[in-house]
């Protein structure tokens, strides 16, 4: 049956509050951001002004200069690599280890899932005290349970720690343990949804030909999970990007920034130091890193139908 | 002993450990709430109390009243509205497609992904000159427009397996599209109001960045703001900051353990499905 032309009428006007507001809070105010990070507004007086000195790429440019936000971008491409891979290879093998609905599974799931219901700022909190690293004489946290069972040499300085290997600053290390634990939950629930799906008697018959528990996992249930597996790497690879909350609850920028990203790093330009067009820069910046994943992703899932 | 127990017996040793490693935060913040002022140190950090106290409770509640019931105030209203029109928005993308319908989804749903920074200061511009900086109406505000993706989502999905003969044959006996929604899709929709809900309640419970960005009095903040002053201070008891930090958690918590199967199926049906 045709629709009518009221019929098309009524159905454009019960989107359009919505198309409206991200219209504006979503498409225009990108732009505002953009235009801002091509201006010169660095300083609280010139935003007052509001003259539009376009400065082209200036603020890029500096950005990319800038020691602390070649950190950032080092520490953003460690975190999100360790902590997709961590929360994948953990949540993918207690999903196997749950599958066949052993006794307690379903508590054991909860146990795993529960912290994707708290906020990163409890997280960053309870996980700060845990890595409190003290001092040599007067461990804290973990370093303080090591020298009660005798291993000092295992103490060291966590999310304080200055070092670094090949760009990665080993302070992170904390900080995505702090994400996978709150995270791996979500790929173990992911998996397990898909894990339902899959025929048993696929298995048996591989099972039948004398096919090790490895072959099944790798040539049956891993590609037949592969579109899962994609979707939960999107979703994390994002959220990792977003993990400003973790980080300003748990450790802030650290000594020499080891544990900066660029949101907190755009945070403190902004709201803090009043340097709104670097800011606005950075925000541009982790756009368009998002973009990169998520458009093709979009496209992707929109040509399917 | 034969192969299989051996194996079962791994299995649960394996499970068992890994719940361990879940539950530790859980340990260090209820053995730490529940100490007295006195006992309160680093150094004891991972021992039981030797006394059960709640003085740390109280004191925390007592500082975070106000910001638990600005969070009430912001997820009830916020977490209503954004459902209630990501259901209509649903219903007409799923039912109702007009020429260039998908389209304009997949451009709201962009909202979805987009890192707030790059959004966050002509917002701030923006609800300080229509005067709803800084409270929390503009918070509520902010929360229904980001959340219109994901809800819209989650009901385009629900929706897209209702058949279409259904709406057919009610448009056929002179039905329009708001008795259709009322009458067919409202009644049936229950389950996915209360996957929404939650999720939405969770969500914007637990979110910081506009929170922090958006409200500068200490009275207007939500509680997860509330939480990192308190975390923040050197001069706060660190029984105190936990039982702050449980006391953030506890609603979502509460609401995890009571609606856990509603809370997974929205987990799972965030991944975008076109």
């Amino acid at each position: 049956m045709k629709k009518t032309a009221k019929e098309k009428l009524i159905s454009f006007a019960i989107l359009s509050p919505s198309l409206l507001f991200i219209g504006i809070f979503v498409y225009g105010f990108i732009g505002r951001t953009a235009q801002i990070s091509f201006l010169n507004w660095n300083t609280f007086s010139r935003l007052l002004q509001g003259e539009k000195n376009y400065v082209g790429l200036k603020n890029y440019i500096e950005l990319f200069q800038n020691p602390r936000f070649q950190t950032d971008l080092w520490n953003t491409l460690y975190f999100t690599l360790f902590f997709i891979i961590a929360c994948l290879a953990i949540g993918i093998f207690l999903s196997l280890l749950l599958n066949n609905k052993p006794k307690y599974g379903y508590l054991f799931q909860n146990i795993y899932l529960f912290p994707m219901a708290i906020s990163f700022v409890v997280t960053g909190t309870v996980w700060r005290w845990i890595f409190s690293p003290g001092t040599p004489g007067d461990p804290y946290g973990v370093n303080l349970l090591l020298s009660r069972i005798g291993l000092t040499s295992f103490q060291w300085k966590w999310f304080t720690s200055t070092e670094s290997f090949l760009f990665f600053n080993i302070a992170l290390i904390p900080v995505i343990i702090a994400a996978v634990w709150q995270f791996s939950g979500y790929t173990m629930a992911m998996w397990l949804a898909g894990l339902r799906g899959i025929d048993e008697q696929l298995i048996e018959a591989a099972k039948i030909d004398g096919a090790s528990n490895w072959q099944i996992f790798s040539k049956i249930i891993f590609p037949i999970q592969k579109p899962i597996t994609l979707s939960a790497i999107i979703v994390l690879a994002h959220v990792s990007l977003k993990a400003f909350a973790l980080i300003y609850s748990m450790t802030g920028s650290g000594p020499n920034n080891v544990t900066d990203i660029p949101a907190v790093y755009m945070f403190e330009s902004t709201f803090r130091a009043n340097r709104y067009s670097t800011g606005s820069s950075i925000a541009i910046i982790l756009l368009m890193m998002v973009g990169l994943l998520i458009i093709p992703y979009l496209i992707n899932s929109f040509k399917e139908d | 002993m034969n192969n299989n127990q051996q194996n079962s017996k791994t299995k649960y040793l394996i499970l068992i450990l890994s719940a361990v490693f879940f539950l530790i935060p859980m340990y260090v913040l209820l053995v730490t709430s529940f100490k007295d002022f006195d006992q309160v140190s680093l150094t004891t950090m991972w021992n039981l109390p030797t006394t059960f106290s709640l003085a740390g409770f109280t004191t925390a509640l007592k500082k975070l009243a106000p910001n638990l019931m600005n969070s009430f105030y912001l997820v009830i209203p916020a977490t209503l509205l954004s459902a209630i029109m990501g259901s209509l928005n649903g219903y007409v993308l799923s039912h109702w497609k007009f020429k260039g319908a998908d389209t304009l989804f997949a451009l709201m749903l962009f909202g979805m992904f987009i890192p707030y920074q790059s959004i966050l200061f002509p917002l701030v511009q923006f609800l300080q000159s229509i005067g709803l900086y800084g409270s929390i109406p503009g918070l509520i505000l902010v929360h229904v427009i980001y959340g219109l993706p994901i809800t819209t989502l989650m009901f385009r999905n629900y929706y897209t397996e209702v058949p279409t003969a259904l709406t057919e044959a009610a448009r056929v006996d002179g039905a329009g599209i708001f008795s259709i929604y009322r009458y067919i899709f409202l009644p049936i929709s229950i389950p996915s109001f209360v996957v929404v809900f939650i999720w939405q309640f969770t969500n914007i419970w637990n979110e910081f960045l506009f929170a922090v960005t958006l409200t500068s009095r200490p009275a207007n903040q939500p509680i997860t703001v509330a939480l990192t002053n308190l975390a923040g201070s050197q001069v706060v008891h660190w029984n105190i900051q936990m039982s702050g930090a449980i006391i953030t958690a506890l609603p979502t918590l509460i609401v995890y353990v009571i609606f856990g199967k509603y809370f997974i199926k929205g987990l799972l049906s965030g991944s975008v499905k076109g």
